[in-house]
């Protein structure tokens, strides 16, 4: 029967079929854990009596709360001090391998599981962290998991799950010059809604989306959450497979062959049907970015801020009204002209190394605005030894943007680095959801070109402004 | 986990869309290690505005939210299932809700009702026009009643039924504990391990 690779993926991890409404119990063979949706796990764990099944299919850093300078003292904020001594603790009672502060492999969770090479094409990974999807990149069954289920998965490596439905993603054409991975998702949020994914896998497939790197399919798949999908896939290929090569955990001799001789096979039958399918053609796309707070108000950057007026929809009308209230926004403006105070480069979304050589790139030669602040924010310590190795840090630095150490930083309120009520941003990261960044902050969700371009002029702006 | 078979108390109209897990619970609230004490955060930042349907009377002692579609959309945080039973909730009823959020809220008995958009829009009206207005959940009969409205809801079959008997997910899978062994013996063996690797 013809299959898409969704479903072969989760065929191959069925450790036992529910018969009628009961779910299928799948096998997981990566977990990842960090700081905030462990602790509760953990102590479910304990207080059950119960062992944690396979510590060697588990792996923990620490990036939601740690701070981005001064990591060499302990952490300001005594609650959030706890949490991340509270993780040192359980995975040393657990036998977890744990990347702490300060270590060579720190880094967001979902930037250190591919960069050791543990993210893999056809494995299913978990994590307590809606951005797991990231690693369908790899054509790995990759998604978020509430923290009941971090202890599910602690205590059985498995996961009792209901096959979700499957779509396509067929992006045709060629992107243009200065238009992202980043534009593409967000073009995709927009045309589907944020819940035009909910009960579906995405799968990612068509010319643009086979002509991207591996860093710019994580960028797609990890926003495959903010259209409601908890996972997007993309099937691996010569660039997947040269990507994992020579990476710490990657098979090595024969392993590798078997292996790759497998990956081959993951990709869905020509035959095979979607339960819904949506079409775009790149040679379309322009850089697109947000104008409200949820990730599927956004337009391309030569649009102007919406009126509600005119959409039909109430609640989609109202929900219009509301972020244009909150983001201090008018109707008709165009979004070239909305100034910014902050720009944030980082996240699991766009933290890597082609995303900070992207932005250098822009930067070279400018000064940030007057009046504006720039966060470079490596998503990793090794992507930071390789930004500095390149002499990266040195452009941002010059242009007057501030170089910071690894972890999830101002994608979230949760660190020391945050808005203030009523800034304005630029970001980088994935959700635009009223005080995402810090109570009262407005994001703008962008690419990185367009994070950089924004930061020399001030002003919502693309590369080609700068000329 | 607490069996659930029926809920009545004050229903309470949240007129929002796309309510997401940032609105439900910022993540400066994430921060405890226990699981208890999240009320303080539940939809933190609009509890500071007097006009939030949570500061008026009768609403402020609800434990049925009626919200608009795609509840519970973004973040994976179960805390955003935590803070709203901390403060009382039992059930949220709304046209649509996001895949992890639902499965977070069966796991901790909170039951997600989905209903149609126009009875949330009828139930809206009843719950504005009548303040205090008791809602019955059912799931016996997956039913919602309130004064002389009634409604169907649906909620998955599986958890449906582990709602009602109160079941415990974890010990359920590990009736199959040898099946999961069983598997492991049949892993490829270029499956990557965790386990450290030697220096050099």
């Amino acid at each position: 029967m013809s299959r898409t690779l969704a479903e072969k993926v989760w065929e191959a991890h069925v450790v036992r079929h529910g018969s009628g409404a009961e779910p299928d119990l799948l096998y997981i063979d990566l977990h990842l854990l960090h700081e905030v949706t462990s602790p509760q796990a953990f102590d479910g764990l304990r207080l059950a009596g119960r062992q944690l099944r396979r510590p060697d299919l588990t792996i923990a850093t620490e990036d939601h709360n740690v701070p981005t300078i001064d990591i060499e003292l302990p952490i300001a904020d005594p609650v959030s001090r706890t949490q991340v001594e509270t993780l040192r603790k359980n995975c040393a009672e657990f036998g977890v391998r744990l990347h702490p502060m300060g270590d060579a492999e720190q880094g967001i969770v979902h930037v250190v599981g591919p960069q050791l090479g543990l993210t893999q094409p056809g494995m299913t990974v978990v994590c307590g962290d809606s951005h797991t999807s990231t690693h369908g990149a790899f054509g790995a069954l990759a998604f978020g998991i509430g923290t009941s289920e971090v202890e599910h998965v602690m205590a059985t490596q498995t996961l009792p799950l209901r096959p979700f439905k499957t779509m396509s993603i067929t992006v045709d054409g060629e992107l243009k010059p200065g238009v992202t991975a980043k534009d593409i998702i967000l073009a995709v949020i927009a045309k589907i809604g944020t819940g035009g994914g909910q009960g579906y896998v995405l799968e990612y497939r068509g010319r643009a989306i086979e002509a991207l790197s591996m860093e710019a399919r994580m960028t797609v798949c990890n926003m495959s959450i903010e259209a409601g999908a908890r996972a997007g896939m993309i099937a691996p290929d010569q660039t997947t497979f040269d990507y994992v090569q020579g990476r710490p955990h990657a098979p090595t001799g024969a392993d590798w062959d078997a292996a790759v001789e497998y990956w081959k096979t993951l990709r869905t039958d020509d035959d095979a049907e979607f339960d819904a399918e949506v079409r775009l053609d790149a040679d379309e796309l322009t850089p697109f970015v947000t104008w409200g707070t949820n990730p599927g108000q956004g337009l391309p950057l030569s649009a102007s801020v919406p009126d509600p007026e005119t959409i039909v929809d109430e609640n989609e009308r109202v929900a219009a009204e509301k972020a244009l209230t909150y983001m201090g926004l008018t109707a008709g403006t165009p979004l070239r002209d909305i100034h910014v105070d902050t720009v944030f480069l980082g996240s699991c979304t766009n933290g890597r190394i082609e995303d900070l050589r992207a932005a250098a790139d822009v930067l070279r030669g400018h000064k940030v605005a007057d009046g504006v602040r720039m966060l470079v924010v490596p998503g990793s310590m090794r992507v930071r030894a390789q930004a500095e190795s390149e002499g990266l840090h040195e452009v941002f630095l010059a242009a007057g943007a501030e170089w910071r150490q690894a972890g999830c930083s101002m994608c979230l309120g949760m660190n020391p680095d945050q808005l203030k009520p009523g800034e304005r941003s630029a970001s980088t990261s994935n959700r635009n959801f009223e005080g995402r960044q810090g109570k009262g902050g407005r994001t703008h969700l962008v690419s990185p070109l367009v994070a950089a371009a924004t930061a020399v002029r001030g002003t919502l702006s693309s590369p080609a402004d700068l000329v | 986990m607490e069996a659930f078979t029926t809920h009545t108390g004050v229903g309470v109209p949240l007129r929002r869309s796309n309510v997401d897990t940032d609105q439900i619970i910022p993540a400066v609230y994430l921060k405890r290690v226990t699981r208890t004490g999240f009320e303080d955060g539940l939809f933190a930042a609009w509890r500071g505005d007097e006009q939030f349907v949570l500061n008026q009377e009768p609403f402020r002692a609800g434990s049925v939210l009626v919200a608009g579609p795609d509840f519970g959309t973004g973040s994976s945080r179960e805390h955003a299932v935590w803070a709203l039973m901390d403060y009382g909730f039992r059930v949220v009823i709304s046209s649509r809700f996001a895949d992890i959020f639902r499965g977070n809220s069966g796991k901790q008995g909170l039951v997600a009702a989905e209903c149609s958009q126009s009875d949330v829009e009828l139930l809206w009206k009843l719950l504005e026009n009548e303040p205090g207005t008791e809602v019955t959940v059912d799931l016996t009969n997956n039913t919602v009643v309130a004064k002389d409205f009634t409604a169907p809801f649906t909620v998955d079959e599986y958890t449906r039924w582990r709602l009602l008997e109160g079941l415990d997910d974890i010990a359920l899978t590990l009736r199959h504990a040898d099946d999961i062994t069983e598997f492991e013996q049949h892993r490829a063996t270029w499956l990557p391990t965790t386990d450290p690797l030697p220096a050099g």
